[in-house]
């Protein structure tokens, strides 16, 4: 779930001017090695691709509900590889703590350490809300490569926070695809989606994002916190996302990966 | 007279066999169909109050727009002094909390891991010793394996569920749902036992669980979607769940809390208000038809037997007898055979609808697929009503019959009754 989040903060890249400018943070340092600025959609999207997705990295974070009955916090570690594949415990609160979830490509399993049970999470549960969420089970197992799901336009320029940003429209090469349309606002520079509105195949708006402060991770711009809210629901405002840390790391053990670890 | 009238009629089987005879069948029809409605409703009325909606119901205005959802993130809170200020102020009433949930039943392999799965429909009620709940849903009687639970951590399922399942009782079943506060919950129980419920929408899918065992495991300590209220002879009256319904609306609905409590009667929350409005009116109409239908028989009956005894009210008017009184004397003919009619329809209606309430009717097949809350087996109920109600129209309907009929004597000319007769 961790690994959607972060892929999710990743690939909305921060931006887009106004009244407040978004907040920035540098977590570490290298100078990203500059490269030739994008001509087309397609490049864009490779772009956004190329920023926010590695081959390993390791985050914490916090998700804080909020719902009808007032707002609750979440807090989980997660550990990706190889884009496709997460290890994910949540640390808090206590009722939650110990939960684990695998994602190894397209299945996924949680256990609960209350009744040692190792769950493969298929079918209708894929719908169900992730702790309480504006985010789903399906929305980990989307493919998180935007270039391979969706065709790109550019359908204009804004000042999105202060940033200039392109807007993309993404449509959906294929029918299977949980959200057939994708508008974004891309930093220009630093080429995070800032805002992200996603819709059925109906064209009725599904979900938001909105990106409101960035961090700098080795000369990477990453999503620091954002607000996902879930358009179908008439109650709660969304629920907002924390990156705590991020590190990247293309040597995390094999061993984390596989259906034993959930129950250390 | 009427000794007068009953000989004439006895000796005479053509003014009478035929007419009661008819009157008969037109009233067991009305007292059989007042049964077989009777019935219905009741059952529809039972089934729905102690499955769904009590004879009242309190949940939070929030949880009552989405009822039809559970949502059990709108549940309503602080249950215990809830349950304590209910019992004070309405101590006729049975309270009893309940959650309604959904969830996956997921059966372990000796890994741990899932073998099978199936949705179910999950019901918490209080299954403590001594609970109404083991009657109202007639869970003893519905036994099929195992036995109730009597610790915390065991679970009913329906049987055919549990077949479904291939698990027997003592057997390790995993409830995945959601808490009310949307996390994933995963918990272990231990079968119990299965039940059939003989609804065919609760025998799919349905599992029952101890109250206190879905508060744990959904995280909704001191909570319940909903609090249902039966009156104490479990006997739904709609003016007393009205007057209920008032009073406690009046004093703790706030309507800018959307968590303040609501209360809703059983037709108003199941929608069987205009159920039994329709089966009211069906009743008049069927009583209306008959009458109507009767009459038209029966006038025609009388127009015959007007004709075969053309004479011989020809020699009573000859001998003095005055028309009104040979007119008052057909239409007290008509009432002994409306009454004689009536009492064979409704002794043949009453007896078929005892059987029915005693034998009742398998119709399940009819309502595998469905997700009505109505029992399998349909049982007829005979009331004192039903003993009444085919009376007056039977009755009625002989006399409106032997009215219109009648009216032909007073279109006899006595000048011309000799001639007539000579003929």
């Amino acid at each position: 779930m961790l690994k959607k989040i972060i892929l999710g903060i990743c690939a909305l890249s921060v931006v887009l001017g106004a009244v407040t400018p978004i907040a920035e943070e540098s977590i570490a340092s290298p100078a990203a090695v500059a490269k030739p600025a994008p001509q087309t959609a397609t490049e864009i999207l490779q772009r956004i691709d190329d920023n926010r997705l590695s081959d390993g990295k390791i985050a914490v974070m916090s998700m804080t509900i909020h719902g009808r009955r007032g707002d609750r916090t979440i807090s989980a570690k997660s550990w990706q590889r190889n884009i496709q594949d997460s290890f994910t415990e949540y640390l808090a609160p206590a009722r939650e703590k110990g939960t684990k979830m695998l994602k190894l490509g397209d299945q996924l399993w949680t256990y609960a350490p209350d009744t040692d049970r190792t769950i493969l999470i298929s079918g209708h549960l894929l719908r169900q809300s992730v702790m309480g969420s504006d985010l789903s089970y399906e929305d980990m197992m989307e493919d998180p490569v935007l270039a391979n799901n969706y065709n790109a336009a550019i359908s204009g320029e804004e000042i999105l926070n202060g940033r200039p940003a392109w807007v993309l429209e993404l449509t959906a090469k294929k029918d299977d695809i949980a959200y057939a349309k994708r508008q974004l606002w891309v930093d220009r520079e630093r080429f995070i989606a800032l805002k992200e509105n996603l819709y059925a195949k109906s064209g009725a708006l599904l979900k938001t994002l909105d990106v409101n402060a960035v961090m700098q991770v080795d000369g990477r711009w990453l999503a620091k916190s954002m607000i996902y809210k879930d358009a179908l629901k008439k109650d709660g405002d969304g629920t907002s996302v924390v990156i705590e840390s991020l590190e990247f790391n293309d040597n995390l053990p094999e061993t984390l990966f596989s259906k034993a670890s959930l129950r250390k | 007279m009427i000794k007068f009238l009953l000989k004439g009629l006895l000796r005479d089987r053509s003014r009478s066999f035929f007419p009661v005879l008819t009157v008969a069948f037109g009233v067991f029809l009305i007292v059989f169909l007042d049964a077989f409605f009777n019935g219905a409703l009741t059952n529809m009325y039972n089934a729905t109050a102690h499955h769904q909606t009590g004879h009242v119901k309190i949940m939070t205005q929030a949880y009552a727009a989405e009822a039809e959802q559970s949502p059990n993130e709108l549940a309503l809170l602080d249950l215990a002094d809830w349950l304590a200020r209910l019992r004070a102020e309405y101590p006729e009433i049975i309270w009893t909390p309940r959650v309604n949930f959904g969830g996956l039943i997921d059966i372990p392999d000796q890994n741990g891991e899932t073998r099978i799965q199936g949705p179910a429909a999950g019901l918490a009620v209080d299954l403590s010793a001594g609970s109404p709940e083991i009657g109202f849903l007639n869970l003893e009687k519905s036994l099929v394996r195992g036995r109730l639970p009597e610790k915390a951590g065991e679970i009913l399922l329906a049987e055919d569920f549990a077949r479904r399942l291939q698990v027997s009782p003592n057997d390790t079943v995993t409830l995945i749902g959601s808490t009310m506060h949307g996390s994933m919950a995963v918990n272990n129980f231990t079968l119990a036992g299965t039940v059939r419920f003989g609804m065919a929408a609760m025998d799919r899918g349905a599992i029952i669980v101890d109250l206190r065992d879905v508060q744990n495991a959904l995280d909704m300590q001191d909570a319940a979607g909903v609090l249902l209220g039966f009156f104490a002879d479990d006997a739904y009256n709609n003016q007393k769940a009205e007057t209920l319904k008032t009073a406690f609306n009046a004093q703790y609905q706030n309507t800018a809390d959307e968590f303040s409590p609501v209360m809703c009667t059983l037709v108003e929350d199941s929608g069987l208000g205009s159920y039994f409005a329709m089966a009211s009116s069906a009743m008049f109409i069927i009583a209306l038809i008959f009458v109507a239908v009767m009459a038209l028989v029966l006038w025609n009956a009388g127009l015959i037997g007007g004709l075969r005894r053309y004479g011989e009210m020809g020699v009573r008017l000859a001998i003095g007898e005055s028309k009104i009184h040979i007119y008052l004397s057909m239409l007290g003919e008509a009432v002994l055979i409306g009454l004689g009619g009536s009492i064979i329809g409704t002794l043949g209606g009453v007896l078929l609808g005892y059987w029915l309430q005693y034998h009742g009717l398998d119709y399940g097949a009819m309502f595998k697929d469905s997700s009505m809350m109505v029992e399998n087996v349909f049982r007829a109920q005979v009331t004192p009503s039903s003993c009444i109600v085919g009376f007056i129209p039977g009755v009625l309907a002989t006399l409106i019959g032997n009215a219109l009929a009648g009216l032909g004597i007073f279109k006899r000319q006595t000048a011309q009754l000799f001639k007539e007769l000579e003929n």
